[in-house]
């Protein structure tokens, strides 16, 4: 019997990995966007967070597309 | 070569069944967090699910032709078998729902093949290192990769999410969690519609229909797809309910958490080439994601019940399908004997099933107030499944009106809850 402990290993690895980083994103860019709603309930503006924010939802984006990809191919 | 025999069209309508309990299954691994913590109203999740998972039939055949193409040597096959293997993994599946434990259904089918072709070939025919790497190692591995992995995307997402409130982070979680449970759904339309094609497509070979090594014809596609699709569509409440209230509680942070990984976790297995199971993965993952919220709790008594279900899945789905296999043996009326006991014993299931009614109304009313009635449920509920099977068998080996009666007895367990 042969446990394929590498496949197994890339699995947890990979997973972990995108998890962790695609929810970091996320978070991420949903403070960036709490951040514009607050700084716009006192008047101000926060463009350096939104436009971190649109590029984490970018990246958010992109991983989905690669997971469509991933499904479809 | 016609020869479109009577036993074929019952395997393909029984296939066709099992599609539609695979469906309503395994909804809620896409949506029991969505609906849960109230991103999508329930009858839309279920009807977005049934969509993509519909989508997700057409989109390729590469995982029925796995099945039906190598996974058992087909020239020994005879569709007795994997009908005998269908009722083993229909009956299971139902009886998981009514109790509403989540558990695997490709397990439930795998089970079933297996004990049905131990009946007919003996135990030689059952490779069990095979059985070791491609079934117990995923189910073991799969809740603690995702769990792991949700479990550190959750505390992240507390830490880091910390400044994150207001209308924008309610919205933003909202769509990323509606994001990650439609892969999800797509991600189980591609396997789980088309191992059903798969099985359609191995009885047609071995009754002669279809040449070997054919690809699935196209109404196998469309019929599969459309099961599985309804089947999701009338959602299984039992099993999302107990995904997603009857496990842990779940934040929006935390369903988002969950659901990511378990979509990655899907798609890395089935892409690094060790397949994890989705149910194990997605109540793995919940799990997890519950567990990394400061002061979530998990309830281990509905998760021991969940994994004494899945240990039981594969050998309970084996039993039936087994003995469904020997009565099939003796003859057409074996054969008939058996399908009526298949649709007495779902019909009893239902019934069962009536007395203590969770659609789409109740699904997210189980709250935590009864602690002690949570516990003695998770005990009565534990015993019923194996004492069901095995009245099934005793009942199954008796010709049909004996097994149309005694078939409401093992369903008469679970109901004494």
């Amino acid at each position: 019997m042969k446990i394929d402990w590498a496949s197994l290993g890339s699995v947890f690895g990979v997973s972990l990995v995108v998890t962790v980083g695609l929810v970091a994103l996320f978070t991420l860019g949903i403070a960036g966007l709490s951040r514009r709603e607050r700084a716009t309930a006192q008047g101000g503006s926060a463009t350096l967070a939104v436009t971190g924010a649109y590029v984490c939802f970018a990246a958010c984006a992109a991983a989905v597309a690669y997971g469509i990809s991933l499904i479809v191919a | 070569m016609e020869n479109f025999s009577l036993i074929l069209a019952i395997v393909v309508v029984t296939a066709l069944a099992f599609d539609f309990t695979n469906g309503f299954h395994d909804t809620a691994n896409a949506m029991a967090t969505t609906i849960s913590t109230g991103a999508l109203k329930p009858k839309v999740a279920v009807a977005m699910s049934a969509v993509l998972n519909l989508v997700g039939a057409f989109l390729s055949v590469e995982v029925a032709n796995t099945i039906s193409k190598g996974l058992v040597d087909e020239s020994g096959i005879r569709p007795e078998v994997i009908f005998a293997a269908l009722v083993g993994a229909i009956l299971w599946n139902l009886l998981t729902w009514l109790v509403g434990l989540p558990s695997s259904s490709s397990h439930a089918l795998m089970g079933g093949l297996i004990g049905a072709t131990i009946a007919s070939a003996g135990s030689g025919a059952v490779h069990g290192d095979v059985l070791v790497t491609k079934v117990l190692i995923p189910a073991v591995a799969a809740p603690i990769v995702a769990g792991v992995a949700a479990l550190l995307a959750t505390r992240l997402s507390y830490t880091l999410g910390r400044k994150a409130d207001g209308k924008a982070a309610a919205k933003g979680y909202r769509t990323g969690q509606i994001a990650s449970a439609g892969l999800v759904s797509l991600a189980h339309g591609t396997n789980d519609a088309q191992k059903t094609m798969g099985i359609i497509t191995l009885a047609l070979v071995a009754g002669g229909a279809v040449a070997p090594d054919s690809d699935p014809p196209t109404w196998v596609i469309l019929s599969a797809g459309l099961a599985i699709a309804l089947g999701t569509y009338l959602g299984g409440w039992r099993i999302i309910r107990t995904m997603g209230k009857g496990l842990t509680d779940l934040q929006p942070q935390q369903g988002f958490a969950a659901q990511t990984s378990a979509a990655t976790v899907i798609l890395a297995s089935s892409h690094l080439g060790f397949s994890l199971s989705t149910t194990h993965a997605v109540s793995g993952s919940v799990m997890g994601a519950g567990l990394g919220r400061k002061g979530g709790v998990v309830r281990w008594s509905t998760a021991t019940r969940m994994f004494v279900a899945w240990g039981l899945t594969l050998p309970a789905a084996a039993l039936v399908g087994a003995l469904a296999e020997t009565v099939t043996g003796l003859g057409d009326w074996g054969t008939a004997a058996v399908a009526v006991f298949l649709i007495a014993s779902s019909a009893a299931i239902w019934k069962l099933s009536r007395r203590e009614v969770i659609d789409h109304h109740n699904v997210n009313a189980a709250d935590e107030p009864e602690p002690a009635g949570v516990v003695t449920q998770a005990i009565a509920a534990v015993t019923p499944p194996p004492a069901g099977t095995v009245a099934e068998g005793l009942t199954a080996t008796i010709p049909a009106p004996p097994a149309t009666a005694q078939s409401t007895e093992p369903a008469a367990g679970p109901a004494a809850v």
